[in-house]
């Protein structure tokens, strides 16, 4: 086959870069969704702990108190 | 840490492939033949070398974990091989177009390479299949790697014999300029095909880094939050843990 | 039938105290020995292979609407055929071992684990070459244009080279598959790829051998990848066969 003229060649040439264009976006995107997945987690797991510390901290409050009551007695 | 230097990988990866196609479009002749429909073998073919490549370093990575036991090499290897069956898409659709556009069929049967390649896609095809059909983790690796190791080495004796099936008979349809490369497009080849490799080990790099944070994350949670708190694991092809 | 694996697999056990150096091979024997007893008795792959390479023929006289083959056709038809009878074989080959624990007492015996994979690829070249005694003469009768006889010595050397390379893969991907979910989808799956070098090879082999005029000469290329496929792969199973087995 003679080779295609450059305005029907064009079309060609452009699918096979778009098709690697397309490959490398569509990774991107599911890299992406899993990084929203990790970033999630993460805010819940710090909440998690954070919520934690606190009840601790609360804790550690009221068993204080009692201490400080009971010792006049 | 598996992310260590992906920043400047992912650099130099903008700065080869952005380069690449300026000289692909920009300073690379004509071919002769071809015409214009020849600038996709720049895209196509450094593609198929490196994720030919890809394959074999899956398998390199196999023989790496069943030696040491080391899970990563697990996880590399899984990552290699499953990059390069999604490049193996855009070598066989970008060969599909090269082959429509400049023999009037979306197939040929008379370009080795490109047969060979499709053998080799669809045996590994079949290790995430492969993969997923275990349950256990320690076994799914073991056996995942057996299989790596397997179609690595299958990739040379593969190219071979569809080379020697075909070579006498059938001239080389894609082919350029019948042989012998000009100076500036021979660079032009290199040139992509080093942008193609760069771009393989950022993705590859990225993948194993998001991977590994993922495990990581799970084993916090359930360090932090009690077992209850991660869930079970679903079954899946990709390794779970390190 | 359940009661000669184990007395079998007791034997080979044995073997290693008695031969020290030749427990390796008595191994190997011992293993073959039990595989074939098991076949004669329940005739199960060997006779299911080659009905099912008749029944490929008669589908390809159909599919291809041609009542005589020859050169290059004929041969792949033989080839194609002899191939999916050999993924029957593979499916087989390790349900005995996976159904009655026998893989549990072949790891407690003192022998070497790679003679389990001696032993099994060569049950299934066994396997393979009893069948294509039977169903070689039914091709010729049914399918095959120009006369046999001339092409036989070349087809003997091209078989037999053949059946050692998919008889290595063969016990590869029957191991691997064996202790998968979906063991009947992984075979075929995984075999056709890593056996297309064998057929492309044996199949441009014999294609001279089937010629219209009388058979040519057999070139003699293919039979040396044939031999380089059957030697890495052969030294490629050997290596990586042990770790199938670990539990």
């Amino acid at each position: 086959m003679p080779a295609l003229p450059l305005d029907e060649a064009g079309p060609y040439v452009a699918g096979a870069y778009l098709v690697f264009l397309a490959l490398i976006l569509i990774y991107v995107a599911i890299m992406a969704s899993k990084l929203v997945r990790i970033e999630r987690e993460l805010v819940e797991l710090a909440d998690h702990v954070e919520g934690r510390r606190a009840a601790a901290a609360s804790a550690e409050e009221t068993h204080q108190a009692e201490v400080s009551e009971a010792v006049p007695r | 840490m598996f992310g260590r230097g992906l920043q400047t990988l992912s650099i130099a990866s903008v700065v080869l492939v952005t380069g690449a196609f300026a000289l692909v479009f920009l300073y690379a002749p004509n071919d002769a033949d071809q015409g214009f429909v020849q600038k996709i073998f720049y895209l196509h073919v450094p593609l198929a070398i490196v994720a030919l490549g890809g394959f074999v370093d899956g398998g390199v990575f196999a023989i790496q974990y069943l030696r040491t036991g080391d899970r990563g090499h697990d996880l590399r290897s899984y990552v290699a091989i499953h990059l390069s069956l999604i490049l193996g898409l855009g070598v066989l659709a970008t060969g599909s177009i090269w082959a429509k556009a400049s023999w009037g069929a979306w197939w040929v049967w008379d370009e080795p390479t490109l047969v060979s390649f499709l053998i080799v896609f669809l045996l590994f095809a079949c290790y995430q299949p492969l993969r997923f059909s275990i349950d256990d983790p320690e076994r799914q690796a073991r056996y995942a790697a057996v299989f790596a190791i397997i179609g690595g080495a299958f990739v040379p004796l593969n190219f071979l014999a569809v080379r020697l099936a075909e070579s006498l008979i059938h001239p080389r349809v894609l082919s350029t300029t019948g042989g012998s490369m000009p100076g500036e497009m021979r660079l032009t080849f290199l040139v992509s095909t080093v942008a193609m490799v760069c771009l393989f080990v950022t993705l590859w790099k990225y993948e194993l880094a998001s991977k590994h944070a993922s495990m990581r994350l799970r084993a916090l949670k359930r360090a932090l939050a009690g077992d209850d708190a991660a869930g079970p694991l679903a079954r899946t092809a990709a390794p779970t843990q390190i | 039938m359940a009661g000669a694996a184990p007395t079998a697999e007791a034997r080979a056990a044995e073997a290693p105290r008695d031969h020290a150096g030749g427990g390796f091979a008595s191994a190997v024997s011992a293993l073959v020995r039990k595989d074939l007893r098991l076949e004669l008795r329940t005739r199960e792959s060997v006779p299911a292979m080659f009905l099912f390479s008749l029944s490929t023929f008669v589908l390809f006289r159909f599919g291809l609407d041609r009542e005589s083959l020859e050169g290059d056709l004929a041969s792949g038809v033989l080839w194609v055929t002899l191939l999916f009878a050999a993924v029957l074989g593979m499916n087989r080959l390790f349900v005995a071992e996976r159904e009655e624990g026998g893989f549990d007492a072949f790891l407690l015996a003192p022998v070497d684990r790679t003679s389990l994979f001696v032993a099994k690829a060569a049950v299934l070249f066994g396997f393979l070459v009893a069948v294509e005694v039977a169903a070689i003469p039914a091709f010729a009768v049914l399918l095959l244009g120009p006369s046999p006889f001339q092409a036989l010595p070349g087809l003997l050397a091209i078989l037999l080279l053949a059946d050692v390379g998919i008889a290595v893969i063969g016990t590869l991907v029957g191991a691997l598959a064996i202790q998968t979910r979906a063991r009947d989808l992984i075979v075929p799956l995984i075999s056709l790829p890593l056996v297309l070098p064998v057929v492309i090879a044996a199949g441009h082999a014999t294609a001279p051998l089937f010629a219209e005029a009388g058979a040519e000469a057999l070139p003699a290329r293919w039979l040396g990848v044939l031999g380089l496929y059957d030697l890495v792969f052969g030294l490629l199973a050997l290596a990586v066969f042990d770790f199938l087995l670990e539990d």
